[in-house]
């Protein structure tokens, strides 16, 4: 099988792979370039778990091909924040509780990033709109809406 | 990986993508945004042998206005542009409407407008919509055009007109008279997830309140979208009253539909849903038709 030579942008570092047309994107974060970060569900793009940024876009990783990405730009959960320097939407969802198990959260987290950017005050409908395409198990999603609106303060006080 | 080997092809420009095309024939097969075609892949469903990727041809996905005032949407118009396009929502406030519905915004921001009414999923909600806004869908394939009305487009689940050399291109609706109205109403388990009926309805009166056209359209119920002939003879040329909705309503689900029985819905509660779907679809088009 034909493989292809792709240049993709992650997280700000340019990497350039053979990849074979078939493979998933998320599988390419994952397994080439060991970004464990996204994670993978449903695979078929019900769960949201695999959600990153396609050039600035939430979009599911396994719904896209690798090789597709070729002259795009990814943002995984990694380049959200540290442990020394959390992004404020970690750091609430820590203080509110937002997860249990944690295997959805970076889809959360991927999701909610642009949508506080362009929602700085969502009021709990727009909210619940926003992550109408994550399924969490654990949390009931309360936790999560309460997070995000803790988000969206820490962020309005420190621009 | 998921899906099995295939060749992939990814053009830059139309001319090139129909070079594919038609030297791939029945092997090939278009990938627009792959929100439906790439799960299908991942289940091993669908196996293509090889994909035309038309990502990367940035000529087709636009919004633009028509001389007669409707719009002409590219095919690889991604979903979410089409939901928060002013222009869209003021000739055909029905696709704000409706968009939302169609699965979660990660996979809006990646499936197209073209690429849902190529897929023909009867339980998808643009096909539909396509027809019952009289939409002229504009097919390619190498060294000719042609233009198909989208009544005309759907042969069963997931078949359409579409020579498997051809791709569609570009979707125009025609504008809509003054005093149209349009309604969508949906049932479904979830947000997001495929409808178990649905129905859209446009409507136009004339200056003295009587109904001059009846366009509705009922997804879920069939193989294809169903386009009711009875909500056109029987409110064309009259006032709408809430009986004649009503007996609308009755054709559509005894006579006009062929429901199946799956695992989110019978036969029999299809048939319910899409009485009470009809006549809310109807009564609130007419509604916004007479503001």
């Amino acid at each position: 099988m034909t493989t292809h030579t792709i240049k993709v942008k992650v997280n700000g570092v340019e990497y350039v792979r053979e990849v074979e047309p078939r493979l998933l994107l998320s599988d390419f974060l994952r397994h080439d370039l060991g970004l464990t970060g996204t994670h993978v569900g449903c695979e078929h793009g019900i769960c949201g778990a695999c959600t990153i940024l396609f050039d600035g876009e939430p979009m599911r990783s396994c719904l896209i091909f690798a090789v597709q990405a070729n002259g795009h730009e990814v943002t995984t959960v990694e380049a959200l924040g540290t442990p020394e320097k959390m992004h404020p939407l970690q750091e609430a969802f820590q203080e509110k509780h937002a997860l249990q198990c944690g295997y959805c959260t970076p889809g959360f987290l991927m999701t909610l990033k642009p949508f506080l950017e362009t929602h700085p005050n969502p009021t709990d409908e727009e909210i619940r709109e926003a992550i109408d395409g994550n399924l969490c198990r654990c949390t009931g999603y309360e936790h999560i809406i309460e997070a995000v609106k803790l988000a969206a303060q820490k962020m309005a006080t420190r621009s | 990986m998921k899906p099995i080997p295939f060749e992939y092809f990814a053009p830059t420009t139309v001319e090139e993508a129909l070079e594919h095309l038609s030297n791939l024939g029945y092997g090939g097969k278009v990938l627009a945004g792959g929100q439906s075609l790439i799960p299908a892949m991942n289940f091993r469903m669908a196996r293509p042998g090889a994909l035309v990727d038309l990502n990367g041809i940035p000529e087709l996905a636009y919004i633009k206005p028509t001389a007669d005032g409707g719009l002409a949407i590219g095919t690889m118009t991604r979903d979410s542009k089409v939901e928060h396009s002013p222009e869209v929502a003021k000739r055909f406030p029905l696709l704000p409407e409706v968009m939302p519905n169609i699965a979660h915004p990660q996979i809006r921001n990646r499936g197209t407008f073209g690429g849902s009414i190529a897929h023909a999923d009867p339980a998808g909600q643009l096909p539909a919509i396509s027809i019952v806004l009289n939409a002229n869908l504009k097919v390619l394939k190498k060294g000719s055009e042609r233009w198909v009305k989208a009544e005309e487009f759907f042969l069963g689940p997931f078949m359409t007109v579409l020579e498997p050399e051809e791709m569609l291109a570009e979707v125009v609706l025609p504008a809509l008279p003054p005093r149209t109205g349009s309604s969508y109403q949906q049932v479904s388990r979830q947000k997001g997830g495929y409808s178990m009926a649905a129905v859209a309805s446009v409507v136009t009166l004339d200056e003295a309140g009587k109904c001059t056209n009846a366009r509705m359209v009922m997804i879920s119920v069939g193989d294809v979208p169903i386009l009711s002939a009875a909500a056109l003879r029987i409110l064309v040329g009259q006032k709408p009253t809430p009986e004649a909705i009503a007996e609308v309503a009755e054709i559509a689900a005894s006579q006009e539909i062929d429901p199946g029985t799956d695992i989110h819905a019978t036969a029999e509660y299809r048939r319910h849903l899409i009485r009470v779907l009809v006549r809310r679809s109807l009564t609130t088009a007419f509604e916004r038709a007479a503001k």
